[in-house]
């Protein structure tokens, strides 16, 4: 879904809509299109956060989140995770200076400690499954998976934008106004960086 | 990236060229204009409007006589299911999408919705989720659940065919199409209304429909988890409704109802802005309080996120929860009755027009009422408990639907017809059509609340003879006059079929503003020009266009308002100072090549993953497509005003 919104966005012109007669809010179409998809983003993380929540202690026997975290190691990722939001700012800035080489510079960096965030989610899937903790294993585990498992959806599609997005500008290809097309990504990015902050306080940092 | 394309606009991925038939199937399939996705929802709307009345009425046959066998056990369960689902989703939101496509854009003065192809992209969505959907008729049943689908219930263990994965998936589909509407529609009526026109200047219908988007917003990401997790534990194995693994059967009901009552109110508000359209208009009056009704309407949407559990009074909630749950269900009967007293106030004193649109007006405003008040006793939680899964709530909100949305979607029909196709409905067979309708709905479930009281619980596929019991509460009695009502309905809806084939056969055309009407989507051509307007309007106040005919005079009576222009004559006005160079959005191949991918997807999920993969490559080709073409062609520049022959106009389907 957010790549459809943000791609509509990245080539819808201006030229039948707000140019006609201005924008009434004073933010684009395009930008508030993404602030209401984020609005909604927000319950389909509430529903599953709210569904962790609820089944994070039912696992019968079985391995639960207590024996089964690594949280320095998660802490790492998250770290990494939370340095892209700032090479994300870092490329807005250069693309708001219509400073191209710069703006792909910073988005294949943020790009790449997404990549980093999402092989490190791989790795401890990985490890868990391992561990004896499928995604079919338990309540907890069904719903650990689901969630952590839509961030990182959410995240991989975003490092597809980013990459995507090198590839359009260095080609010159973008159609319309190429530092919304970038601020937007970066609207998607913050945000899921920002839902990642809650996941990993609530799933990792409070014990259930 | 092998799929940039050079940057010639007249092309896309540079292989294709654009598509730039103005007529044929072409112009129908690949555009972006949005009075002809409107149109285009409404006749799909109608289509799954037909089917599942067709499902209503075996429902109906299977009851008519005691130890019936019209409908085997299983398939009457996949026949409710489905009837529920294919009016709540195929017919009445998407019928409702029709409406605001068509008229939010010329309403608020615009030339078009925010994001033309997510528009087109809502609608192929819709409608390729909607025959993914009944596909699982002929692929092994349809789903049998119930259309809230409770868990576990609605486990592999208890029904394995796959009409279930069917019903999630289609789902799924038909929300993603309704969530970027929504987007699309907020964004167009906060962004782009014409110069003056402020909110409190809109028309009462752009406004429900505003409350309803927001109230779609944030309700269809509550449904996308609930599905996902059911399609997660049916199809990889997931543990979440599994109640021998300990699972919270309360889980999905929470999900589901957080989504669905809010829902009931999406399929209400649209309604409700029709009418409030067309009370005013044939009263020859303002709406009666205006403000007091555009509140009420954003009210209904804000108190609709708290009463989700009366849905769950029979759960074993725990007495906060039912008292708090039962206090707002009453507190939102408060702004419904406020609605219901502007529009009557507005019917008082004015010069009433009984025009067949007028007559589904008030018979909403008499069944919603009738609905509402039998809805609001169930905020009493103790009579809920007796009341729940009884044939009494089946009545219940079939007032409310039929009586309040349905009957309200076709005062639309009759009060647009002639903007949207040029024609005016037959007026006599639109009396036939409206009476058959309103005896039909009170007779079919006016007898289910007695029904329900008797004890005939819900889904019930048969009822043995010797239960029927005797005299007044008689069960073959008022099942019988059920069934004879809900012939009715059929009858009236086909009277509106014969209406419309006889009217699309009629040379006559409509005259520009045959119901002397107020608000802005009358102030340009029936059908309107493909750019809709030929100067943008500067609006000065609420109900724009009536005030551009009307002007306030002074008479030996006092200052009374007397039309001293014709439509025509505003018209010409307008026209005068067309605007030159009116750039359209391009047609694209894009959104209906993205939409397709998305079933292919979901047949892969039921079926082999490997025809996921394949449906994902189809939906990123398209996204790459969309992403890579231009929204606007920079050669085909229209100028209609300036050349009258250039001018394009829809044709009529009707």
């Amino acid at each position: 879904m957010a790549d459809i919104a943000v791609h509509e966005s990245v080539t819808s012109h201006d030229d039948h809509g707000p140019a006609a007669h201005g924008s009434i809010t004073g933010i684009s179409n395009n930008k508030l299109a993404m602030w209401l998809f984020l609005g909604s983003e927000c319950l389909l993380f509430g529903g599953l956060i709210s569904t962790y929540m609820l089944y994070r202690g039912r696992h019968g026997s079985g391995v639960g989140p207590a024996q089964l975290f690594d949280i320095p190691l998660t802490s790492v990722s998250s770290f990494v995770l939370l340095m892209s939001s700032l090479t994300m700012v870092l490329a807005v800035n250069a693309a708001k200076r219509k400073d191209d080489r710069n703006t792909n510079l910073w988005l294949a960096v943020t790009g790449l400690l997404g990549a980093l965030f999402v092989g490190a989610q791989v790795y401890e899937f990985t490890a868990f499954y391992h561990e004896g903790v499928g995604f079919t294993t338990s309540l907890f585990s069904s719903s650990f998976f689901t969630l952590t498992g839509f961030h990182g959806v959410h995240v991989s599609i975003g490092v597809i934008m980013l990459l995507a997005m090198v590839a359009i500008i260095s080609r010159n290809k973008v159609a319309g106004d190429k530092a919304e097309a970038v601020e937007m990504i970066g609207l998607y990015w913050h945000f899921v960086d920002v839902v990642w902050v809650v996941i990993f306080t609530l799933v990792y940092l409070i014990p259930a | 990236m092998a799929l940039i394309a050079s940057p010639t606009p007249t092309q896309s991925l540079g292989v294709f060229r654009r598509p730039v038939a103005a007529t044929g199937w072409r112009s129908w399939v690949f555009t972006v204009d949005h009075k002809k996705i409107g149109i285009m929802y409404g006749v799909v709307a109608m289509f799954f409007f037909l089917v599942g009345g067709c499902e209503a009425l075996l429902i109906r046959l299977q009851l008519a006589a005691p130890d019936n066998t019209v409908l085997s056990a299983g398939l009457y369960n996949e026949m409710f299911t489905m009837h529920a689902t294919t009016m709540v989703f195929l017919f009445v939101m998407p019928m409702a999408a029709a409406f605001a496509n068509y008229f939010l854009p010329l309403q608020v003065g615009a030339r078009d919705v925010a994001f033309p192809r997510l528009n087109a992209l809502s609608f192929w969505l819709f409608l390729f989720g909607g025959v993914f959907l009944n596909t699982s008729w002929f692929l092994g049943g349809a789903a049998d659940g119930g259309w809230f689908m409770y868990s576990p219930n609605s486990s592999r263990l208890f029904s394995p065919s796959h009409g279930i994965d069917f019903w999630v998936l289609g789902l799924q589909i038909i929300g993603i199409a309704s969530l970027v509407s929504s987007i699309n529609l907020i964004v167009t009526v906060l962004n782009m209304r014409a110069p003056g026109m402020k909110l409190m200047n809109m028309p009462v219908f752009t406004w429900m429909v505003l409350v309803v988007q927001f109230l779609l917003l944030f309700a269809l990401p509550v449904i996308t988890v609930a599905l996902f997790l059911l399609s997660f534990q049916r199809n990889f194995g997931a543990a979440f409704f599994d109640v021998d693994k300990g699972a919270d059967p309360l889980l999905w009901q929470h999900l589901f109802w957080i989504f669905g009552h809010p829902e009931v109110y999406i399929i209400i508000l649209p309604s409700f802005g029709i009418i409030s359209e067309v009370l005013p208009t044939f009263a020859r009056k303002p709406l009666f309080g205006y403000k007091f009704v555009v509140f009420s309407g954003a009210a209904i949407g804000f108190v609709g996120w708290g009463v989700w559990a009366h849905h769950m009074f029979a759960s074993g909630l725990g007495p906060v929860s039912v008292a708090v749950f039962s206090v707002a269900t009453m507190l939102i009967a408060i702004p419904t009755g406020v609605k219901i007293c502007n529009w009557t106030l507005t019917l008082w004193g004015g010069k009433l027009w009984f025009s067949t649109a007028m007559m589904f007006a008030i018979g909403v405003i008499v069944l919603f009422t009738i609905g509402g008040l039998s809805g609001v006793t169930h905020a009493v939680a103790p009579a809920d408990t007796q009341q729940t899964d009884t044939y009494h709530i089946v009545g219940h909100f079939h007032y409310v639907i039929v009586g309040g949305a349905v009957m309200g979607l076709f005062a639309g029909f009759y009060y647009w017809w002639p903007k949207v196709f040029g024609k005016l409905l037959n007026e006599r067979l639109g009396k036939w059509n409206f009476w058959l309708m309103f005896f039909g709905v009170n007779l079919t479930f006016a007898p289910m609340h007695i029904l329900g009281m008797q004890g005939q619980p819900r889904r019930m596929v048969v009822w043995p003879e010797k239960l029927t019991g005797e005299g007044f509460f008689n069960l073959q009695f008022w099942n019988q006059i059920a069934t004879v009502g809900s012939f009715l309905i059929a009858s009236g809806v086909f009277m509106f079929l014969v209406n419309v084939v006889v009217t699309a056969k009629k040379a006559e055309k409509a005259p520009l503003d045959p119901w002397d009407a107020r608000t802005l989507e009358w102030m340009t051509a029936s059908p309107p020009k493909e750019h809709n307007f030929d100067t943008i309007p500067t609006v000065h106040s609420l109900d724009e266009f009536f005030h551009r005919k009307y002007e306030e005079v002074d008479t030996d009576k006092g200052p009374r308002l007397v039309k001293v222009r014709s439509a025509e004559e505003v018209l010409a006005a307008e026209e005068a100072k067309a605007d030159a160079h009116i750039h359209l959005p391009s047609p694209s191949y894009w959104p209906i090549v993205l939409a397709f991918g998305l079933p292919v997807i979901a047949y892969g999920v039921i079926y082999n993953l490997l025809l996921s993969v394949v449906g994902a490559a189809i939906l990123l080709l398209g996204i790459f497509g969309w992403v890579l073409e231009p929204s606007v062609a920079e050669d085909s520049d229209y100028d209609p005003p300036t050349g009258e022959s250039e001018t394009k106009e829809l044709s009529s389907v009707g």
